[in-house]
């Protein structure tokens, strides 16, 4: 079959989830299988009308829920080709026993994840809450900032995902609304240099390969369990070089350089923030101002790879400031946030010892402004002139009612 | 196109090329492992084959081992039927890209699921496929229990049967519901073909299979696998059990072709009273309490009716 060719410009005006469905089209997936949630539903519907329209030739199935649709992905995977969908929140919640299998089954598959809140109470803007709930599932997770990145991302997914020596499922995350609904511009690879760049589908131990019949998802027990999960683990820390490697190459074809952690004004900061997703934007904009306003030396630190976790490159990163807000986008329940978590655990066993706070911050869709971000500039260097944490290490910011902070161990 | 097997008598049958090898870990006795059998062996096409968490695949599919010489996926428990709908569509994708060429022959697509997977847990997924006209078959071992979690009810367990969940007691005779009717369910799907069989009717079921390869979109077999572990008869009384089920009209064999066309495959010459079905089986020895004896009663007019209504189906051709 012969598909259309789409005609595109040097510069899209592209929002997030088009640029999802374009790295899908370029990629030349051979089946999506997926089900419409806000607000990732566009990505699909995109894809739909290229099919619709002869722009793409693989086939797409429109199931009945989001396990079904992570289940068709692992089908069509194991049966040997190309394959990706996308969710958000509840969707990915209720995937999320599929995750485990996907990842444990070694199944190549790319996973648009929007990021939105988890109900209750329902809401369909972006947190970080779905994202967080695929921490432990095995997969790789790269984190865009904006629609240009999650082109970029989504289409190196596929790359990453299918590589021989990674084999592996890949989340491509990117913030609700604020990504997905936001139109920049986007400079687009042309098709064929796309499709070169992602490569042809490599069968590993396909169901469609019948000279050499394979069984898929056996069950194991107390005597190869765990060797089956310590060799996925080591495939997924060992994915990190060749997520590198993608990087590069990507950058020679395109010079959009792209690292496995995120900084900016890092050089000669004192205090910094640790965050996720679209904020790190924001947070740039607020870094310039406050550094020629108040000259106050801040910085921005944000993991691009969440999945597996840049510790060292995180750790180096802030060897040298004072204090650090990690700013977590998704509620804790009962206990610190997750980057609270793997921040001071990457910088536990170094020689750096800044105060590190907490700050809940944005859930649901609420805003964090420019001036948010300032105003917690503004006391982390507070802290960090007056040596110690004011208050309590974790605090609840820009929700309203009494002040919520939780946790001290000042003097202990 | 599929060349269909011949098959002349059960001894050529029986020593047919094995997908699925005689090493697992079935119970003695096991129906489970005669239905496979009787599926796979009835065609020569390359085949792919997903099974649902349960018996079939916790006792043929442990690491480091597997008794299957064909390709095979288990993902979980509810979503055989939708990893089964991906490889098929993978197959139509890679078909319509010339990556697979033309000439090679098409696969066939067979998912086996029980009871606890097709008529409670999976029936979502599956239901899913058949409106979507996935080209596979579904077959589903049916021994109306949670026979590989030790026996708890499903919504296929019959009315007055003990279960670890739903136990017969001084205040209670077991089960209070009847077994849902997943065979109509599945027809009104609008499915090409559905059908009712049993592993000891050996040559309606290889016929109805055969019928299935050759059907074009999602086929749906409801498979009686009597289970000696769960119904409690010995394990060489599987074949007894099960001829004793499809004597009484308990599991009458029959066919839906197109959601209406209703065709009964096997009329025994005796029928049987419902009483010596339930009476082989220890997991209805309670009913045969004084107090109980109405629902067995009950019961054979139902099977009566039920036997009534699909005679005249069958007869008014809708």
């Amino acid at each position: 079959m012969n598909t259309k060719v789409m005609e595109l410009k040097d510069v899209e005006v592209w929002d997030g989830n088009m640029a999802n469905s374009q790295a899908f089209r370029q990629a030349d997936v051979d089946v999506v299988a997926a089900y419409p949630i806000t607000p990732s539903t566009a990505t699909v519907e995109n894809y739909a009308m290229f099919h619709a329209n002869g722009y793409v030739d693989g086939e797409v199935i429109m199931v009945e829920s989001e396990h079904a649709a992570m289940s068709g992905c692992i089908g069509a995977g194991a049966a040997g080709g190309r394959v990706g969908t996308a969710t958000s929140s509840q969707g990915l919640a209720l995937m999320v026993e599929t995750l485990y299998q996907a990842s444990g089954m070694r199944i190549p598959v790319v996973l648009c994840l929007v990021n939105r809140a988890l109900a209750a109470p329902l809401n369909v803007n972006g947190d970080h809450s779905d994202l967080y709930l695929t921490r432990d599932c095995g997969w790789i997770s790269i984190d865009a900032f904006s629609p240009q990145e999650a082109y970029d991302m989504t289409l190196m997914s596929f790359k990453i995902s299918e590589h021989p020596a990674v084999r592996l499922p890949v989340i491509s995350n990117q913030d609700g609304f604020m990504t997905s609904h936001t139109a920049q511009n986007v400079t687009p690879l042309k098709d064929e240099v796309a499709s070169k760049f992602v490569g042809e589908y490599l069968q590993v131990n396909a169901l469609l390969n019948f000279d050499k019949p394979v069984t898929h998802g056996v069950q194991t027990e107390h005597d190869w369990h765990f060797e089956h999960k310590a060799k996925q683990h080591a495939a997924l820390m060992s994915s990190k070089k060749v997520i590198e490697d993608t990087f590069a190459e990507f950058k020679e074809l395109t010079g959009r350089e792209y690292k496995v952690v995120e900084t900016y004004g890092m050089e000669d900061a004192e205090v910094a923030i640790v965050c996720l997703g679209s904020t790190f934007e924001t947070a740039m904009l607020a870094i310039d101002q406050i550094r020629e306003e108040e000259g106050i030396k801040v910085g921005v630190v944000a993991p691009r790879l969440f999945r597996p976790f840049p510790l060292e490159e995180v750790a180096d990163a802030l060897l040298n400031v004072k204090a650090v807000a990690c700013m977590d986008r998704s509620a804790p329940g009962g206990t610190v946030g997750t980057l609270y978590n793997e921040i001071s655990g990457a910088l536990i066993n170094t020689s750096a010892r800044p105060l590190v706070t907490n700050l809940i911050y944005g859930l649901g869709g609420r805003d964090m402004a420019i001036s948010n971000l300032k105003d917690i500039f503004r006391q982390l260097d507070a802290d960090a002139k007056a040596g110690k944490i004011s208050g309590n290490i974790q605090k609840l910011i820009g929700v309203r009612g009494p002040e919520l902070s939780y946790y001290n161990v000042e003097g202990k | 196109m599929s060349t269909q097997k011949v098959i002349k008598n059960l001894k050529t049958f029986s020593t047919a090329a094995e997908r699925f090898e005689g090493s697992h870990l079935l119970c003695p006795g096991c129906a489970h492992s005669i239905i496979v059998r009787e599926v796979l062996n009835a065609t020569n096409d390359n085949l792919v084959v997903s099974a649902s968490t349960g018996c079939l695949e916790v006792c043929t599919a442990i690491y480091p081992h597997t008794s299957w010489d064909c390709s095979w996926i288990h993902i979980g428990f509810e979503n055989s039927s939708t990893a089964m709908a991906g490889v098929e569509t993978m197959n139509k994708a890679l078909r319509n890209k010339g990556r697979i060429k033309e000439d090679e022959p098409q696969p066939k697509f067979v998912t086996f699921g029980g009871d606890g997977s097709t008529y409670d847990i999976g029936f979502q997924w599956i239901s899913g496929c058949f409106e979507r006209g996935h080209d596979f078959m579904y077959v589903c071992l049916d021994n109306e229990v949670y026979a590989n979690t030790g026996g708890q009810r499903s919504s296929s367990t019959p009315i007055g049967s003990s279960t670890t969940t739903a136990p017969a007691g001084s205040h209670s005779y077991g089960e209070k519901r009847q077994k849902k009717d997943i065979v109509s369910i599945m027809a009104a799907h609008g499915s090409p073909y559905v059908a009712q069989v049993a592993p000891n009717k050996w040559k309606d079921m290889v016929k109805k299979i055969q019928r299935g390869f050759d059907t074009e979109g999602p086929v749906f077999i409801n498979a009686m696998s009597a289970c000696t572990t769960e119904w409690k008869f010995a394990p060489n009384q599987t074949i007894e059990v099960s001829d004793l089920a499809v004597d009484s009209l308990v599991f009458p064999l029959y066919e839906i072709i197109e959601g209406r066309e209703l065709n009964i495959t096997y009329r025994p010459k005796n029928i049987i009273p419902v009483r010596d079905y339930l009476g082989a089986q220890p997991r209805f020895k309670h009913l045969f309490k004084p107090e109980y004896e109405y629902l067995i009663e009950e019961w054979q007019k139902r099977i009566d009716g039920r036997w009534e209504f699909l005679q005249k189906r069958e007869e008014i051709r809708m």
